[in-house]
């Protein structure tokens, strides 16, 4: 096995191209574990954490351009008013130590369904920016997942930055597991309003092969919403309306039975967490929520 | 490959250091500094917590080779890092020459005192990590407590006496402030 | 009352770190029992310099590997091993073939486990083949290339594929103790307990309620892997520094397969990193003895998390069928149940602990009529075997779900119905045994109601409000929707010390000398600490009885004789009285010493009852006549006492009458619940335990077992699970990912209320504290999910998908 260091991007790009099968590895909370318990042994290691501007964001007049390697912990502790959904999913990642570590660069590459952050990019709204000697490309987080833990990288690239749509509305992430830290989602769900745009989008975690969004629910909710005339009147939801936004959202998922939970239990959270996110969201927009936020 | 990187305020070098080792490995059986726990190498544990540049991140999860020129601080570190910060925050710039090695940190003490340790194998991750929380937040809740130290496991105490150990060792730093 | 937070603050006069022997002089000799001394390894632990057994290092040492299988039943039809041989850094590669003896199975009851498979596999994960290699990589990638035909056979998976006329036996041609007197030979033991006329009682009965129960596997999850240093002598023989739970047992295990007498076989307690049963059997002791006579060099094992959790016994998941029967006033008339549990591929403590179950079946209440059937099962699943608690908490589990089934169905309230059945000292067991010290299990239960309940729905009250507070936690599951306070009790009783006419007895080695002008003693025993504390106990004991202030502890080794086992919630009443009875020998030969120095100087020394305190010699009003320095001079006290409770006896294996348990423990829990119903997430807001302890030795120490007792209890009630396929029999969740334990903000706050009524015939009262809290937490939490849902729930752990219909 070989451990490549580049000092900066272009020489990381290289390596990439010369040796296609490397793996790259900047918090390590994946592909350490693997390469501790043996499941992995990839001729190289391609070593991220010496590239400095990799661990650097930067906020523009739509979006946030977060490095790959930026970590979950400065999301949630610096980034809460421009991506309040992406920062309370950073909140919920594993333990503070993983936080540390883990970035949303890992989170894409691995593409875990599981993944905390897909949720939130999903809702919020997000572009890869991939890179290859060959060039740059940016890739829309929606056609980013191919597969459980497959993404729509080249063998060539890298992921460099993501560029997440700065909130111009509430944003919230809610996920079930069964314990009350340190869990892996057994469903998420991430949910944002957009009032400039007049819609709502989610991302759903944990239910189907890939992360997912509902999108017979937005469209739903985007035209009850419309219809009612709520994002001009700011008027209390309906309860029919969450309901069958949940119903839609459950309805979305695919999700499987595994030692994590059942299929059945993730359809019905998942409708669960759509409703009070919906709820919290849609009061916090009225403003007269307590929070746009959860634990904090 | 070879790796270089400070340890506890001392450049250390190890060799022939296989490229898939983690830090944890390193400081364990190369760099004769066991303190640092391999409980479950797989980030769940938190047995393994070291400062990794001033932040705490699982040493199990960190290849060796990503510690080039960095600088980390264990368990065994603990009681000199206090002491010297504790000198800092008096601003006395004269004593940094001697270092007396304080036996034990403010937050190891609170361990010992309120009898948070049985068996002791979560002790050394928690100790990094309680003492990184009261650096930042010298007076946290009970909430603030739970959260910092959710990333370490302990199957002994109940986590009854840690919560203790930790409200002691805050509330003796802030009757030192107010003294 | 104590509450933990001023149990566990040092009291005034206590040592400070490092330092523990040094103590203030009081009337008495300070740092006794019942002080709050602090630990004297805390200091080593909190810099990281205590040493455990992954911690050692030896020059020239090689790390050792186990290959394991794949499957969980399978013939085995050939084992290639030419390959990893060849591989560069590579030193020895064995199997089964390599063994040096004919002897080449272990057990803790019976011998039926392979030290390497032979022919066949029974579990997934059993240990096929060895590999000593000069770096654990190299190890792993030389195992790698071990090639292992299997042929796959069918797996038993539970009672009805066990029992089959035509089911596949596990092991062929028993002939253990047990073989004979079970049903079917994929039955490790069976043991009924019989009392009373079952059929007569029931026609009383005027309510009948049953229940079927089941218990899932839980880990011990010991955060210190299984590990230890192997180092060969020169007289042929080997040193193990190892972590265990009973030297003396490894020992007698491994001698025989090594093919050396046991003086050839040394043992070193190293650090040990927990325990809670899971180190009671053999994990890689003998492989590592093996690979290191093989290849005359060091040889290190540690097991990574995911092999730690094939590396040991789990505790027994069973399935409990219970009825019982009461009048219309509340009183109990019968009880029947069956227990089964799954003892998995091997025995292991399997006997034992069904003779637990059984015999403990009806649980802290008087019942005359019971019919009680406890078995365990030979299956391919993984071997269970000793778990805190051990065999009593399956049972607690049920027959407490039962009691709130009871006084629902007679409208009763579930605390006054428990009270009413409640045994007291004078109760007749099932086994006939006579409860002959205090049982006060109403007391107990009266304590953790009589508590004010934590305040309700907090985060509504601006004051405080923190929604890490709320089911799901970090996990921003809920802001308060769907969430249901609910309340639960339960109580339990767990025996204490080894049962069943085993010779459960202890060897202490006490010496006495002056060190500086000092009187020092030094405890040297073969206890494994395991994190009990029983280090600090021992020195508290000697103080006390030596009315010395500085204790030394020796390292526990086999050079003394055997402890017997850090289990059973049996080392403060059995190594701690071995360590009294030693020390009270010392002092009559320092009597001896000074009547035969001083004698003709003062009446005293002859007649009155003489005591040793504060390094002196002193007579019962309190004046001195002498200081153990100048009675001892330049004398050594040395002592080796064996030390034995009072003996128990065997159960009749058809009725299970006997007087087979020397103690009992009880505690009581009440567990306030916050559960998110639409989610099914659980919130543990406060389990607040009463238990009597007949004599709390070191307060902080008790407070801090019943702590992490209790949060093991509510580890199985909510998220533990060791998950087996039933298809393939294959564990589904080896890794700390998946297999959950709780964190610390899954933990609520644990008020532990603590009664000192002694127990006559124990070692100053003294009753055995690590187990009992273990049992009734998790039914005293199921009770309070079920207040809050109006669930039945039958098994534990409760998962979301029970909470909410979506299994």
């Amino acid at each position: 096995m070989d451990f490549l260091r580049p000092a900066g991007w272009e020489e990381a790009l290289a390596a990439k191209a010369e040796h296609p099968g490397a793996v790259p590895i900047a918090g390590g909370t994946d592909v350490m574990v693997d390469l501790n318990f043996g499941r992995r042994r990839p001729a190289h290691l391609l070593d991220l954490t010496r590239i400095r501007d990799l661990f650097e964001w930067e906020a523009g007049e739509e979006s946030v351009r977060l490095g790959a390697c930026v970590p979950y912990t400065t999301i949630l502790e610096r980034l809460r008013t421009e991506l309040p959904g992406l920062a309370l999913a950073s909140h919920t990642v594993a333990s503070p130590q993983i936080r540390n570590r883990g970035s949303i660069g890992g989170n894409l590459g691995t593409a875990s369904p599981a993944g905390d952050a897909h949720p939130a990019l999903l809702a919020a709204g997000a572009e890869v920016e991939a890179e290859s000697v060959r060039g740059v490309r940016r890739i829309p987080v929606d056609a980013f997942y191919t597969g459980v833990k497959r993404n729509a990288l080249a063998p060539d690239e890298l992921i460099r930055a993501v560029h997440v749509q700065k909130a111009d509305g509430p944003q919230q992430y809610a996920k079930a597991g069964p314990r009350n830290a340190m869990v892996i989602a057994v469903c998420a769900l991430g949910l944002a309003l957009h009032p400039a745009t007049r819609t709502v989008r989610t991302g759903i975690g944990s239910a189907a092969p890939t992360p997912v969004r509902a999108a017979a629910a937005e469209e739903f909710l985007n035209a009850a919403l419309d219809e009612g005339g709520y994002w001009d009147s700011g008027a209390a939801l309906d309860a029919s309306v969450a309901g069958h936004f949940a119903e839609l959202c459950a309805a979305a998922c695919a999700p499987i039975d595994d030692v994590r939970g059942t299929a059945r239990y993730r359809r019905h959270a998942v409708g669960v967490l759509a409703r009070r996110t919906l709820i919290w969201a849609w009061e916090s927009y009225r403003g007269t929520g307590r929070t746009t936020e959860g634990a904090s | 490959m070879r790796v270089t990187f400070t340890v506890n305020g001392r450049t250390r070098q190890a060799d022939d250091v296989w490229e898939g080792e983690s830090l944890l490995y390193v400081l364990r059986e190369r760099l004769g500094l066991p303190g640092s726990k391999n409980a479950c190498e797989q980030g769940e544990c938190g047995s393994c917590t070291v400062r990794l540049d001033g932040v705490p991140v699982c040493a199990c999860l960190v290849a060796a080779g990503q510690a080039e020129g960095r600088e980390v601080l264990t368990v065994e570190g603990q009681a000199a890092h206090a002491a010297r910060r504790s000198r800092d925050r008096d601003q006395d710039p004269r004593q940094h020459e001697d270092t007396p090695n304080a036996a034990l940190s403010p937050v190891q003490q609170a361990f010992v005192d309120a009898g948070a340790v049985q068996c002791g194998f979560c002790t050394p991750g928690l100790i990094v990590a309680a003492g990184h929380l009261l650096e930042h937040n010298p007076d946290p809740s009970d909430e603030d407590i739970r959260e910092a130290l959710s990333g370490n496991l302990c199957r002994c105490t109940g986590y009854g006496t840690i919560m203790d150990a930790v409200r002691l060792a805050a509330a003796r730093k802030s009757e030192e402030v107010r003294a | 009352m104590t509450s933990p937070r001023r149990a566990t603050t040092p009291a005034p006069g206590t040592a400070p770190a490092g330092a523990p022997t040094r103590l203030v002089q009081g009337a008495h000799t300070s740092g006794g029992i019942g002080a709050s001394v602090l630990r004297p390894d805390a200091g080593l632990k909190v810099t990281g310099r205590f040493a455990y057994s992954s911690d050692l290092w030896h020059e020239d040492m090689l790390w050792g590997h186990t290959l394991r299988s794949t499957v969980a039943h399978a013939e085995i039809v050939s084992v290639d091993i030419s390959e990893a041989l060849a591989t560069p850094g590579v030193h020895a590669v064995l199997t089964w073939d390599d063994l040096p003896t004919e002897v080449r199975h272990y057990g803790l009851e019976i011998q039926d486990t392979p030290v390497l498979a032979h022919g066949k596999v029974r579990h997934h994960g059993e240990p096929v083949a060895l590999v000593a290699a000069d770096h654990p990589e190299t190890a792993r990638r030389a195992a790698a290339r071990i090639e292992v035909e299997y042929r796959e056979l069918p797996v038993v998976t539970d009672e009805t594929s066990a029992l089959a006329p035509d089911a596949v036996l596990l092991h062929e041609h028993r002939t253990d103790p047990c073989s004979g007197r079970v049903p079917h030979p994929n039955i490790v033991h069976r043991q009924p307990v019989v009392r009373g006329d079952v059929a007569r009682a029931r026609d009383r009965a005027d309510v009948i309620v049953r229940g079927e129960y089941r218990f899932g596997m839980q880990d011990q999850a010991f955060l210190g892997p299984e590990s230890g240093l192997a180092v060969p002598e020169e007289d042929g023989g080997v040193h193990l520094y190892i972590a265990t739970q009973w030297l003396h047992s490894d020992l007698r295990q491994m001698a025989p397969v090594l093919g050396l007498p046991e003086d050839k076989v040394r043992m070193t307690l190293a650090g040990v990193g927990g325990a809670f049963g899971g180190r009671e059997d053999l994990s890689m002791q003998i492989h590592a003895c093996l690979l290191a006579l093989r290849t005359g060099r060091p040889v290190k094992m540690v097991y990574n998390r995911f092999e730690s959790f094939f590396g040991h016994v789990h505790r027994h998941p069973a399935t409990l069928r219970y009825e019982h029967g009461a009048t219309r006033d509340g009183r109990l008339t019968h009880l029947t149940c069956r227990i089964v549990l799954d003892g998995g591929a091997y025995a292991s403590s399997s006997p034992a602990v069904v003779g637990n179950a059984a015999s403990l079946a009806a649980g802290p209440y008087a019942v005359d009529h019971v019919d009680i059937e406890a078995l365990a099962l030979y299956t391919n699943n993984p071997p269970c075997g000793a778990m805190r608690g051990f065999g009593a908490v399956q049972a607690c589990f049920a027959y407490e779900a039962q009691m709130d089934k009871l006084a629902k169905e007679l409208g009763m309230d579930p605390v006054e119905f428990r009270v009413r059945n409640a045994m007291t000292q004078g109760t007749v067991m099932p086994t006939g045994q006579v409860v002959d010290s205090p049982a006060p299990v109403a007391e107990l239960l009266r304590r953790v109601e009589a508590r004010p309940l934590p305040p309700q729905r907090p985060w509504e009250s601006g004051e405080g409000a923190d929604l890490r507070q709320l089911p799901g936690g970090l996990s921003n599951a809920t802001h308060g929707e769907g969430v249901v306070r609910g309340v639960g009790y339960a109580v339990g009783m767990k025996n204490v010390c080894y049962s069943e006419g085993f010779d459960d007895c202890s060897t202490a080695r006490v010496r006495l000398e002056v060190m500086g002008g000092e009187p020092v003693a030094t405890v040297h025993t073969a206890m494994a600490e395991v994190g009990q504390g029983g280090v600090t106990v021992h020195a508290q004991i000697a103080r006390t009885e030596l009315g010395v202030a500085q204790v030394a502890i020796h390292p526990a080794d086999t050079r003394v004789g055997s402890a017997g086992s850090t289990s059973a919630s049996r080392q403060t009443y059995v190594t701690g009285g071995a360590v009294k009875h030693a020390c009270e020998q010392v002092r009559r030969r320092v009597f001896e010493i000074g009547r035969r120095r001083f004698g003709t100087r003062h009446p005293a020394w002859d007649g009155a009852r003489l005591l040793l305190e504060n390094g002196k010699i002193v007579t019962e009003d309190g004046e001195v006549l002498a200081g153990l320095a100048e009675v001892l001079r330049d004398e050594v006290v040395e002592v080796v006492q064996q030390w034995r409770h009072r003996p128990t006896e065997p159960f009749d294996p058809h009725t299970g009458q006997g007087n087979g348990h020397v103690q009992y423990a009880f505690a009581a829990h009440r567990a306030v619940v916050d559960v998110d119903t639409e989610l099914g997430l659980v919130k543990v807001v406060e389990l607040a335990c009463a238990q009597d302890v007949g004599k709390a030795l070191n307060p902080p120490t008790v407070a801090g077992q019943i702590q992490g007792g209790t949060v093991q209890g509510l580890g199985i009630a909510v998220m533990e699970e060791i998950v087996v396929d039933p298809v393939t029999a294959q564990v589904r969740n080896p890794s700390f990912t998946d297999y959950l334990i709780p964190t610390i903000l899954d933990t609520p706050d644990i008020p532990a209320d603590v009664l000192e009524l002694a127990d006559e015939h124990a070692p100053y009262g003294l009753r055995g504290v690590g187990e009992a809290p273990t049992l009734s937490s998790t039914p005293a939490v199921l009770a309070a999910i079920r207040d809050a849902t109006g669930l039945e729930l039958t098994r534990t752990p409760v998962r979301p998908e029970h909470l909410t219909g979506t299994e």
